[in-house]
């Protein structure tokens, strides 16, 4: 496709643009395919600034006689504007932006056409395949199995080639357990707890449907999971109602009549429009400055974003103490099995697991569980807090994740062995990225589009020595030791890095952090 | 009712209720003490009576009877007693001992003060006022120290000593102190001057001139300047209420050249109720987030520590950006004025956020300016109207910056949980009394010892570790962001972490207990190297000792401290 027939006016000058933390500054306005590029002479000095058209949320202009003003409100919550002389261009400039920064066409987009120099698309994409995960964990290689039935994505279109089951069950079985789970997402072993042999699987909603369809192979396989240690959970994600409600529409739970060693435990997690909407209303009252106190509160709760961030982590906690203390083995679903589902499994695994609390091992986490296990990020990530347009399938639940990761962070602070300027880049990155780890809905379809040919990966590179040191905690020390965090609505804070990341409030805790760090740095160089 | 001792008394953990401790209560003159029986661990509770608040007495239940007994500074002690007698005979006890009619009876009058009277006296001189209004520059040409009040003959609130402008005359100081209970005076200074005074007694049209003389020597002590602010930091419905009582605000009409502000505090009273809400809302059992934070407006705290900060903020813009003096007054002159007036020497002046400074300054605008401490904090049993937690206040509005400039105080959020109860727990004479002339006529330097020393012996644990006297946040006026979204409940005050929650560990915490193991191996080392053969020190380390002070950052390059990190499985409990 030829960009440049969207772009009426590439060119203009004399643009005032106004910033955050910044004077205003007067320079040159360019638009190309994918930014907009503003760049100001001042003497020798000249000073560019570069928006990735990508990350623009909402535009709003207000033209007038001889000039115009456009606002970019953008999807890491920074808001610009621009002052352009002359309404023409700068309705051309607003339409250009429309639609460059909405391409729905994947090869269209900039990690196809970014090339930088220090990167080499022989690079090895990805950090880790299901095979060497697999091959990792030999202590579950007696009872588990690595299957890969679903080579050609055809049994189940959103998982990856190769999965982890019981070692009884066959893949003749998996297909069959496929058809009864929706979108074939069969249950899955993801995580496996060293200390007792249990598991944590993750599927769909089983279709039973009105008449409580049974499926003799499903029943098998949960029953495999379980064999010897007698009775599992099972966390729905969904509350009872819900989950009664499903069977209309097809979907279902596993009954207590057919699968008699499995407990149910309902917990509503919100997902989908009501999440994207929490959002919008914490954004909204983060950015509305003129408020009292009584308002800021009243408007911070009834965002309900923070309720979202305590039921998932009491979900989470709830899960990891299954395991852990009952010494019971989970399976975790919802009704698709792609948002809440991954949410929960990944956040109790943060819990418990403290491989995945190292900077390596996050990145690792979060490409198995939500890049290879299929979260919908294009889907879910198309717009942010500002957008005007429709709701379609957006929900933040991978910034759900990140808050409530932070949330532990907070709370362990020498636990985790990334920082938080990790959590925030993948806030950003999630949404609107020169890499192309986050496009598409699932391994199959970046597969298709030539993803991990064509475009460069971001976890490889924020592994890279230079970025490393900055994404890891300067405080990290290691432990074994499940981390249990405090769920008391009293223990939960607001995300200031992120909602407040664009006002003096944050700019000050980062100076702090960024004492806390050289003081560290200084006292380790020093022994 | 003295030494009275129950056994089998269980010691309940709120947030575990099934995790109850065994052991024997005793009660002293002074504390109420729980030991467990446990031979290994025989943990000990102690209780000071003066921090009781209250104790309740639940119904009696199949296996005992319950108390639970609240403290001032917001912790609850639960305890089962298995015979509802002991319970009625424990709770009379402590209501009585935790509420003394007599200063005679408190804990710091209590003790025999010449058993170590070189410490007693040298512990009242550690502080010097007079010092500090040197630092200040004052006196100068401008302002002078007046004698009007050396016998507290103007007015029996304020402290002896007090600063005025130069031109005003005796008469002009004494006239205007009869216009209103407390009359201007200087406690703050830099160009721009601070002064505080009570409202004046306007009612709906008198007037005094020696009091508009007085305020215009204010403004001419202010080269420069041709207006001065007059503050008033209660809400304009008040102070328009007071009226009609004989009192209320400057006549901008008789007062050639002042602005009058109205800032919006609310009274005691309010602020009394507010806080018994937050309190509740830390108590909270297992809310939902939507409980808590309705439970947080509805307290309408947050609300109050803002219009505190925001009375700060405006003084210390007009002094320090507009460079015009600034007169504050309340009703009184002794609550919204404290607050106003040491919220704003916080953010002009970085001295006043060193622990030392902290101290001078809650010294100068506290204590020697007459704020009710023994009314305000229920040292003795008395009119529960007058009770309202002022100083609170102030010392959140320091904490609500120190969360906002984390490197920008020298202390950390302990030194003010532990200045919060000295204010109530009267261990030390500083806060007992309502004035500066009833301490002095109680004796209390000659009775009692001073809290300063004691609190600066332990600074090491105060200290936080990110503060540096050159760090930009440290330096100048502090420019706080007071949007609503910048207060947070104080969870170290009103939700402390109980017993067996997991010890969170926090950052600075931590870097603090490296920087004291430094502090030891360094010594170490150095009396090492003292000792060593050949006799001599090397002179370089010495120094290197020497120059380990909190406020040489400059020099702590130099210094070689090893890292090692404390514990962590201490930081993270398994459950």
């Amino acid at each position: 496709m030829e960009f440049s027939e969207h772009i009426k006016t590439a060119n203009v000058e004399d643009v005032v643009l106004r910033r955050p933390f910044h004077p205003p500054m007067q320079g040159t306005l360019c638009v190309t395919g994918h930014h907009l590029l503003f760049s100001n002479r001042d003497g020798d000095s000249s000073r560019l600034v570069l928006l990735l058209l990508r990350n623009i949320d909402a535009i709003e202009k207000r033209p007038s006689v001889s000039s115009g003003t456009i606002t970019l409100k953008c999807k890491d919550l920074c808001v610009l504007q621009l002052d352009i002389p002359g309404m023409e261009e700068c309705l051309n400039i607003a339409r250009s932006i429309e639609y460059l920064s909405s391409l729905d066409i994947v090869s269209d987009m900039y990690p196809f056409f970014y090339r930088p120099l220090k990167l080499s698309l022989q690079d090895q994409w990805g950090l880790s395949s299901p095979e060497q995960n697999y091959a990792q964990m030999e202590e579950l290689q007696d009872r588990w199995r690595l299957s890969h039935v679903n080579k050609d994505y055809s049994v189940c279109p959103s998982y990856p080639p190769a999965v982890i089951v019981p070692h009884s069950i066959d893949d003749e079985t998996l297909v069959k357990v496929a058809k009864f789970r929706q979108g074939g997402r069969f249950p899955v072993l993801c995580y496996y707890h060293r200390k007792n042999g249990m598991v944590i699987m993750r599927s769909s909603q089983p279709l039973t449907g009105a008449n409580r369809k049974r499926c003799r192979e499903d029943e098998l396989l949960l029953q495999a999971v379980i064999d010897g240690s007698g009775l599992g959970y099972i966390i729905d994600t969904r509350s009872n109602q819900q989950a009664q409600q499903a069977r209309m529409t097809g979907g279902g739970f596993e009954s207590k009549s057919s699968y008699s060693c499995w407990k149910r435990l309902h917990r509503q997690l919100e997902r989908g429009k009501v999440l994207q909407e929490s959002l919008i209303k914490l954004v909204e009252a983060c950015g509305d400055h003129s408020h009292s106190v009584d308002r800021w509160l009243s408007k911070l709760e009834n965002s309900k974003w923070l309720s979202h961030v305590h039921t998932a982590l009491a979900t989470a906690g709830l899960l990891a103490e299954c395991v852990e203390r009952d010494g019971h083995s989970v399976l975790v679903h919802g009704s698709e099995g792609t948002d809440a589902t991954l949410l929960v499994s990944s956040l109790a695994q943060l819990i418990l697991d403290p491989n995945t609390r190292t900077l390596d091992g996050f990145l690792g986490l979060l490409e198995r569980e939500w890049l290879l296990a299929g979260h919908p990020f294009q889907h879910r990530c198309a717009h942010s807090a500002y957008s005007h347009a429709r709701l379609r399938l957006e929900a933040p639940v991978f910034v759900l994740l990140l808050d409530c990761v932070w949330q532990l962070a907070r709370q362990f602070p020498l636990a985790m062995g990334f920082s938080e300027p990790l959590l925030l880049r993948l806030a950003r990155e999630v949404y609107a990225s020169d890499y192309g780890t986050f496009l598409c809905n699932s391994d199959q379809e970046r597969c298709a589009a030539g993803v991990k040919e064509r475009t460069h990966c971001l976890f490889q590179f924020l592994l890279k020595p230079s970025e490393r040191e900055h994404y890891s905690n300067p405080l990290y020390e290691p432990t074994e030791l499940a981390i249990w965090p405090s769920i008391q609505p009293q223990s939960l804070q607001l995300w200031r890095g992120l909602f407040l990341r664009w006002t003096q409030h944050a700019v000050h805790l980062e100076k702090a952090q960024e004492e806390l760090r050289n003081l560290v740095i200084e006292c380790r160089g020093a022994s | 009712f003295l030494n009275e001792t129950v056994e089998n008394v269980r010691l309940i953990d709120r947030t575990a209720p099934r995790k109850a401790m065994v052991g024997t209560l005793y009660l002293s003159a002074t504390h109420t003490i729980f030991v467990e029986n446990n031979p290994e661990t025989r943990r000990e509770t102690w209780v000071l009576h003066s921090m009781v608040a209250s104790v309740e007495r639940p119904p009696t239940t199949p296996s005992g009877s319950h108390l639970v007994v609240h403290t001032k500074n917001f912790q609850v002690v639960q305890l089962l007693i298995p015979q509802e007698r002991d319970a009625m005979d424990v709770q009379a006890s402590l209501a009585r001992l935790s509420r003394p009619e007599k200063y005679s009876e408190l804990y710091c009058l209590s003790i025999n003060p010449n058993a170590n009277k070189e410490e007693r006296e040298e512990s009242w001189s550690f502080l010097d006022l007079q010092a500090d209004y040197r630092r200040m520059g004052v006196p100068n040409n401008l302002w002078v120290s007046t004698p009007a009040n050396s016998e507290y003959r103007v007015c029996d609130t304020y402290p002896s000593e007090l600063f005025v402008p130069k031109s005003a005359t005796p008469p002009v100081i004494v006239g205007s102190s009869k216009f209103r209970s407390r009359g201007p005076s200087d406690p703050f200074f830099s160009q721009a001057a601070i002064c505080r005074c009570s409202q004046p007694l306007s009612g709906f049209s008198a007037r005094s001139q020696e009091d508009e003389q007085m305020l215009e020597a204010i403004m001419k002590s202010n080269p420069g300047s041709d207006y001065i602010y007059v503050v008033d930091t209660r809400p304009k419905l008040n102070a328009m209420a007071n009226r009609a009582a004989g009192k209320g605000y400057e006549n901008e009409d008789h007062y050639a050249n002042i602005k009058l502000q109205f800032i919006g505090i609310e009274n005691i009273h309010v602020m009394r109720n507010s806080q018994q809400k937050i309190s509740d809302v830390g108590e909270l059992k297992t809310p939902s987030m939507g409980d808590f934070l309705w439970g947080l407006e509805s307290s309408g705290w947050l609300k109050h520590i803002k219009a505190v900060l925001d009375a700060g903020v405006f003084i210390a813009k007009a002094v320090a950006e507009e460079g015009i003096s600034v007169v504050v007054h309340c009703s009184d002159g002794w609550d919204r004025t404290a607050q106003a007036c040491s919220v704003a020497s916080v953010l002009l002046e970085p001295y006043y956020r060193t622990m030392k400074g902290l101290m001078l300054l809650i010294e100068r605008d506290w204590v020697s300016f007459g704020h009710k401490f023994s009314h305000r904090y229920n040292h003795l049993e008395g009119d529960p109207k007058e009770v309202s937690p002022v100083i609170d206040q102030f010392l959140e509005c320091v904490w609500q910056l120190s969360e906002q400039f984390p490197c920008a105080f020298e202390f950390n959020e302990r030194f003010l949980v532990q200045l919060h109860r000295h204010v109530y727990s009267c261990q030390y004479g500083n806060f007992l009394g309502n004035s500066q002339k009833e301490r002095r006529d109680m004796g209390l330097r000659e009775r009692t010892h001073s809290l300063w020393p004691q609190l600066w012996k332990d600074r090491a644990q105060y200290a936080n570790p990110l503060y540096r006297a050159d760090h930009t946040q440290t330096q100048g006026i502090l420019r706080p962001n007071t949007t609503p979204y910048c207060f947070k409940m104080w969870k170290g005050m009103y939700n402390r972490v109980e017993k067996s929650s997991p010890p969170r560990q926090t950052p600075t915490d931590l870097l603090t207990a490296v920087r004291e193991e430094t502090q030891q191996l360094e010594e170490e080392l150095t009396n090492h190297q003292e000792v060593a053969p050949g006799g001599t020190a090397q002179p370089g380390t010495k120094q290197g000792i020497q120059t380990r002070s909190r406020n040489a950052p400059n020099e702590r390059c130099s210094l070689r401290p090893i890292y090692k990190f404390i514990n962590v499985s201490l930081l993270i409990t398994i459950n």
